[in-house]
């Protein structure tokens, strides 16, 4: 799955980086606590998180993640998408709320890293 | 080892801005890349740093880290001089926390940081007295 793929699932509008659409994407994390996210390292990955703040790009940018997608129609500041231009991370919203977002991921098939539960 | 094979790094963190939290933990990680360091290294010694950066801006009101990368490994020692840990075997529970309800609603004091420190270096010491400080030492083997 690719980026531009989860953008289309999602029915996300890219907010910036659309010159990484074309990145692999392997796994996906949803939360808004954002020491779970720094729990599990997983490849390739893409946040979707209700959160809006700095912290969101540097969490994603010590993990190397590759897109960060805000649900519930979150809409990022100027300072936001400038911390994720200069680290060459995607960023996105989508109307969906954050269980509707994940299952429709979980269903085409992107799941949750190697955690062993699944 | 010959002192000239260390590269030192040092940050003072301000405690008042918590936008800015992770500045420091984001410049080791270029500076680890650009040595052309291990990327699984990188980011265990960007995680780890970048949970004790944020610990420090929550709980103690700033300090200064310290980072020496060795041609064998990283050690990280954070100093700060905030209320010090009461509990720290308490502290080093997955969900414990102490930090108020307003971290929580900028995505931390889930109780994962001094876990997540653990769990991503090789070595981790705590040294902390209440009312004085805290340092906490980490290496992570390249």
């Amino acid at each position: 799955m690719t980026v531009r793929d989860i953008q289309e699932i999602l029915h996300a509008t890219v907010i910036s980086g659309e010159e990484h659409t074309d990145r692999e994407v392997h796994t996906a994390c949803g939360s808004d606590m954002m020491s779970d996210v720094l729990a599990f390292v997983k490849d390739q990955s893409v946040l979707l998180t209700g959160l809006v703040n700095p912290q969101v790009v540097r969490t994603a940018d010590m993990m190397d993640m590759v897109c960060i997608v805000f649900v519930r129609g979150k809409q990022p500041d100027e300072a936001i998408v400038r911390l994720a231009e200069s680290r060459d991370i995607v960023l996105m919203n989508t109307n969906l709320r954050m269980f509707t977002a994940c299952g429709l991921l979980y269903d085409r098939g992107l799941r949750g890293g190697n955690d062993g539960n699944e | 080892m010959a002192m000239s094979d260390e590269i030192r790094l040092r940050f003072e963190i301000s405690g008042d801005d918590f936008t800015r939290a992770g500045e420091a933990s984001s410049s080791v990680k270029k500076e680890l890349k650009k040595l052309g360091i291990d990327p699984q290294a990188v980011r265990k010694v960007a995680i780890a740093m970048y949970e004790g950066e944020i610990n420090m801006v929550i709980h103690a009101n700033g300090g200064a880290i310290d980072v020496v990368i060795h041609p064998d490994c990283i050690d990280m020692i954070l100093k700060d001089n905030g209320p010090g840990i009461e509990n720290v075997a308490l502290a080093m529970q997955e969900g414990y926390s102490t930090a108020p309800d307003n971290v929580r609603s900028l995505g931390f004091g889930a109780g994962m940081g001094l876990p997540n420190m653990k769990k991503y270096t090789d070595e981790m010491q705590i040294e902390t007295e209440r009312g004085v400080g805290t340092t906490v030492t980490m290496k992570v083997h390249i």
